[in-house]
């Protein structure tokens, strides 16, 4: 589990436009050799197989830390972002610009609320 | 007892051979042999082996039960700091939206010009442990590489926003990282917590008990032992104390016997023919 987190360099995301953009504007942006990116722009044309997809690679990629996912956009993909149990990388939903967060959809915090029984 | 069948209890101690039933998970005593076989076992080291095994497990068991523990304190803690940072978290992102949008506003629409200028990650985050009662608990750290890609991003206008907005994002998703460890943190920390009590729960309910039937059970045998050794002892008395009687009495008869001859020889001869005739006659014992 822990033997090659030292590789785990990249914060993917996948998010609508303006959060996208926001957070490669930091840096966080990576195309790697074989020229896959590590961020997907999700519109209202994007299919849902091809979010599904690329949650699955970016959760099994070996260089990938944590995922940052919109929201509104794990909430179309619950039942695989709701599997996703290992401590890496680390799937983090969060709010974007159109849609305010809601703590209760949170899958950790579902999991924090359902383990102390409130 | 005759000569040609094994003789097995010709020793006073009798020696069991204790072996371990898997199907039953308990140890059973199969049958008592002599001396000298190399299946031997000793009881008394059972018995003193289990009540070691039984100190082990104890101890074993308050070890874990402190380790969850503590681990519980921690856990709690790390729950009510990952339901603050999400709060903080929602403002942040609502920050760095804004700004985002005031560059947009100023700038026009940037996302296509940073979708393609973004070839290799400046911002990289690294992993370091942090080791909590022998739990390895990983935290990510942010580190930026390179140069930055968006120095000409907003040239003709706007730069200023552009940088703004990027050091506004850059703090949002340092925020994002440090709830993503304390988010690793939460999920290795439940499950390592689970193992935990698992353990505590198998050694107090399983593995205690039956070393304690165990050492009950090897207990029951040897004080069995006891009786029977000595009821044995007990009968061993009794049966040279009979004998014992039955010589003084014959003793005793034969003393008489000779007194008889010496009062009345006529008598004496009486008897002497009845030897013949008579079939049974009692034992005399020198």
């Amino acid at each position: 589990m822990t033997a090659n987190y030292k590789d785990r360099n990249f914060v993917a995301v996948i998010g609508d436009e303006d959060s996208v953009t926001g957070l490669l504007l930091a840096g966080v942006g990576h195309i790697n050799t074989q020229q896959k990116p590590n961020f997907l722009v999700v519109d209202a044309k994007t299919p849902l197989s091809k979010i599904e997809e690329t949650f699955m690679e970016f959760t099994k990629r070996k260089d990938i830390a944590i995922v940052l996912i919109n929201q509104h956009i794990a909430d179309l993909i619950r039942p695989l972002v709701d599997d996703h149990d290992q401590a890496f990388p680390t799937v983090l939903e969060i709010p974007s610009k159109d849609h305010p967060y809601d703590s209760e959809k949170d899958s950790v915090l579902k999991r924090i609320q359902r383990l102390f029984g409130e | 007892m005759s000569g040609t069948g094994p003789r097995l209890n010709i020793f006073p101690t009798r020696m069991y051979v204790v072996c371990f039933d898997m199907s039953k998970r308990s140890f059973a005593i199969l049958h008592s042999c002599a001396h000298g076989q190399d299946f031997t076992f000793d009881p008394f080291r059972a018995l003193t082996t289990m009540k070691t095994k039984l100190k082990g497990a104890q101890t074993g068991h308050s070890l874990l039960k402190r380790k969850s523990e503590a681990l519980a304190k921690r856990f709690r803690v790390i729950v009510q700091k990952i339901n603050e940072a999400k709060l903080k978290m929602a403002k942040v992102m609502q920050a760095a939206s804004f700004s985002l949008t005031e560059v947009t506003y100023i700038t026009g629409d940037i996302s296509y010009q940073v979708q393609e200028s973004a070839k290799t990650a400046q911002f990289r985050v690294r992993t370091k442990q942090e080791n909590v009662s022998g739990v390895m608990l990983p935290a990510f750290e942010c580190y930026s590489e390179g140069s930055n890609a968006f120095e000409l991003t907003g040239l003709g206008r706007g730069g200023q926003q552009v940088q703004k907005c990027k050091e506004t994002y850059i703090k949002a998703v340092e925020m994002l990282v440090e709830l993503a460890s304390l988010q690793t943190a939460f999920v290795i920390l439940d499950e390592v917590i689970k193992v935990t009590n698992r353990r505590v729960n198998a050694i107090e309910y399983v593995i205690i008990p039956k070393i304690e039937n165990t050492i009950k059970y090897i207990v029951s045998e040897l004080d069995e032992q006891d009786r029977e050794e000595f009821f044995r002892l007990k009968k061993v008395q009794g049966k040279k104390k009979k004998d014992a009687a039955s010589a003084e009495e014959a003793k005793k008869l034969l003393m008489e016997q000779a007194a008889e001859v010496g009062q009345s020889p006529e008598k004496y001869e009486d008897q002497a023919a009845d030897v013949f005739k008579e079939t049974e006659d009692e034992d005399v014992i020198f």
